[in-house]
């Protein structure tokens, strides 16, 4: 088992504030990286391996190197928006070791040449806003943040901007959008925001926990990152484990290792020893795997190949007592109420999903409407601006894949126990109609 | 004003099935001069402006300070912002729709958020809310409502309480939790989440 990274001394009291991550070996990196040149900065972002963290695991270097050299203005924005259901790594890092991120956001910005940055967090942890501030404020103080850092010449500023829930900010273009003062809706891409980006310009968007990992980069260099992991999945990812299991929480493992060790060994299983009915390998947005699935490598090619996602690396399990009717009606819920309504696939195809489980719920559906369901899901996929809708299609479409007999078993039930119901009322009305008595 | 009913099915933007009222001039941008602003709001709303390059970026931070100031994002409060930030109110109202946490309409200023995402909800979120309903429902200082994931899965089932994360949430804690949400005190201490130590075996182990 590898060291911690991202979670070393995380429960350290008072990391959280410049004196004691100091003390523990913070901010020894920036002067390292802003001595490099920044086209070896970059090779060396490169080389480390390290996949964006956010859910879409695009190369990170790659990513910076996209940049335009040039003097126009560019930005580097820290996407803090965690709402992906299920994920909740961001929040710890930004709760107990803010410094961290904002030395990696430094070097980052370095290394693109960005000289105004922001971290765009969700309005919803204001706890965690509060402590980010204040971590600004102080580096801001000790003249990490400001005019010519540790003597090099480079100039930065970083401000601290809430939003104020909405799901689609998550989405790098909505959240530009957000930041701009606008309503969060995503943007036609190309251009992407490597070139047009915030206020339209060339703007790099990372996610807390990609940002975090660079000090660690630096400090181990790109080779000794590369190490940890397996192929194509450097470096350690913090995994969030939630849903019925015993022990939820934010566990750093290294790349690869198994999903069997990381919801039995980690996390502790299902309570009661009951089994694992399905599980989201990458949050509520990618298709569910099966018990069957256990033994596959918890790393973005491996889960892949078993047909679903790393996404933003939030385990939900989900156990045989739980109804997958439930479930996905939860699902079609919360991405209908997320939609932000730009693209007509999304909007209603989402809303029109909500209101098909409603009525497997209500027990009026038929068994064909499992095969319209998931017809209009492949009728969203790939057909809008972002992959919001595709984040509800993909789930769902797997669920009514996986478990369609208990989809059918369940519209049959409800509407039995519906037709008994009314029948009930019928008699208990004692309406008489001619020739009929009840 | 007649009701107009646009859909058969309803819209979560408040409001939606009012009719506009065609007599009224359009809103334009209200004048700086003339318009009375709080001095406090006017301060927020100003530094909110400071902290980015373009103006029209500072909407969230001031509509987040109009509803400090009021309690909820009421019309003079955004025609006041608009006013320091000299744009339409319809500008400002446009973005306050679009973000769950800006009260469109008067609630109570207490807010209790109740996670009822996939997690939580497999962990009895809904039955949190119908019992956290059930003892402050009734009461107009409180604002309780399901929300969506709110990122602490970890205690689930939890709720925000005023931006205060508290979880997990027994059934038999609700009244405790339901009395010190009315007496304005701290919620649940032992289980707010910024006292929770890393579930991390490793980190424990140092």
């Amino acid at each position: 088992m590898t060291d911690t990274l991202l979670f070393k001394n995380i429960d350290e009291p008072g990391l959280n504030t410049i004196d004691v991550y100091m003390a523990h070996g913070g901010y020894t990196q920036l002067p390292v990286a802003l001595k490099m040149e920044r086209e070896d900065l970059i090779t060396e972002l490169s080389g480390s391996g390290l996949r964006g963290r956010g859910g879409a695991g695009f190369p990170m270097g790659k990513k910076a190197s996209f940049i335009p050299k040039g003097d126009m203005q560019k930005y580097v924005v820290c996407n803090a928006d965690e709402s992906e259901p299920g994920t909740f790594k961001d929040r710890e890092l930004i709760q107990k070791n803010p410094h961290q991120l904002i030395e990696g956001l430094l070097i980052a910005a370095f290394a693109v040449d960005a000289t105004i940055n922001y971290i765009y967090i969700r309005g919803e942890y204001d706890q965690q806003a509060d402590i980010l501030d204040a971590a600004i404020a102080e580096a801001r103080e000790r003249g990490i943040i400001g005019e010519n850092i540790f003597d090099s010449g480079f100039s930065v500023q970083l401000e601290l901007a809430r939003g104020a829930g909405a799901y689609i900010c998550g989405e790098e273009t909505g959240l530009l959008d957000s930041l701009e003062g606008k309503r969060g809706n995503p943007r036609l891409k190309p251009p992407f925001p490597a070139n047009e980006g915030l206020f339209n310009g060339p703007t790099l968007i990372n996610n807390v926990e990609t940002l975090s990992a660079i000090p660690s980069i630096i400090k181990l260099g790109a080779e000794g990152y590369a190490a940890i992991g397996v192929k194509d999945s450097a470096g350690t990812k913090l995994v969030s484990i939630s849903g019925n299991v015993e022990r939820p929480g934010n566990y750093e493992v290294a790349l690869g290792t198994s999903s069997r060790e990381l919801i039995y060994g980690l996390a502790g299983g299902p309570v009661d020893g009951r089994k694992i009915k399905c599980w989201f390998p990458g949050g509520s947005s990618t298709p569910v795997l099966t018990a069957d699935d256990l033994d596959v490598g918890y790393d973005y090619d491996s889960i892949e190949a078993a047909g679903s996602m790393l996404g933003s690396g939030a385990i939900i399990v989900v156990d045989e007592t739980q109804s997958v009717v439930e479930l996905a009606y939860k699902l079609a819920k919360f991405y209908s109420h997320e939609s932000c309504g730009k693209c007509t696939p999304c909007r209603e195809g989402t809303r029109w999903t909500f209101h098909m489980v409603e009525r497997i719920k209500e027990g009026t559906a038929t068994p064909m409407d499992l095969d319209i369901m998931a017809a209009v899901q492949e009728q969203i996929i790939g057909h809008c601006l972002c992959v919001l809708g595709d984040a509800m299609a993909m789930p769902i479409g797997s669920l009514i894949a996986k478990f369609r007999d208990e989809f059918e078993a369940e519209i049959e039930a409800n509407r039995n126990e519906r037709e008994r119901k009314l029948a009930e009322e019928f008699a208990a009305a004692e309406v008489e109609i001619e020739g009929i008595s009840a | 004003m007649a009701e107009v009913r646009r859909f058969t099915h309803d819209s979560r933007i408040p409001g939606w099935d009012r009719a506009a009222d065609l007599d009224k001039e359009p809103a334009v941008v209200p004048d700086a001069a003339t318009t009375e602003v709080p001095p406090e709001l006017r301060a927020a709303i100003e530094d909110g402006m400071r902290r980015f390059p373009v103006g029209d970026s500072a909407f969230i931070p001031a509509l987040y300070a109009v509803q400090e100031h009021y309690g909820w994002c009421p019309p003079e409060g955004i025609e006041q912002a608009a006013a320091v930030l000299g744009r339409t109110p319809a500008a400002l109202s446009a973005v306050a729709t679009f973000y769950d946490m800006f009260e469109m309409e008067q609630l109570g200023r207490k807010s209790v958020y109740v996670c009822t995402n996939i997690s939580c909800s497999l962990c009895g979120a809904d039955e949190l809310l119908a019992a956290l309903e059930g003892e402050l429902g009734e009461d107009p200082d409180v604002n309780v409502r399901g929300f969506e994931c709110l990122g602490a899965c970890d205690i689930a089932p939890m709720a925000s309480v005023n931006g205060v994360y508290v979880g997990p949430i027994g059934l038999g804690e609700v009244p405790e939790l339901a009395r010190q949400i009315r007496q304005g005190d701290d919620p649940l201490p032992e289980r707010q989440l910024l006292r929770r130590p890393s579930a991390d075996p490793k980190v424990a182990e140092k």
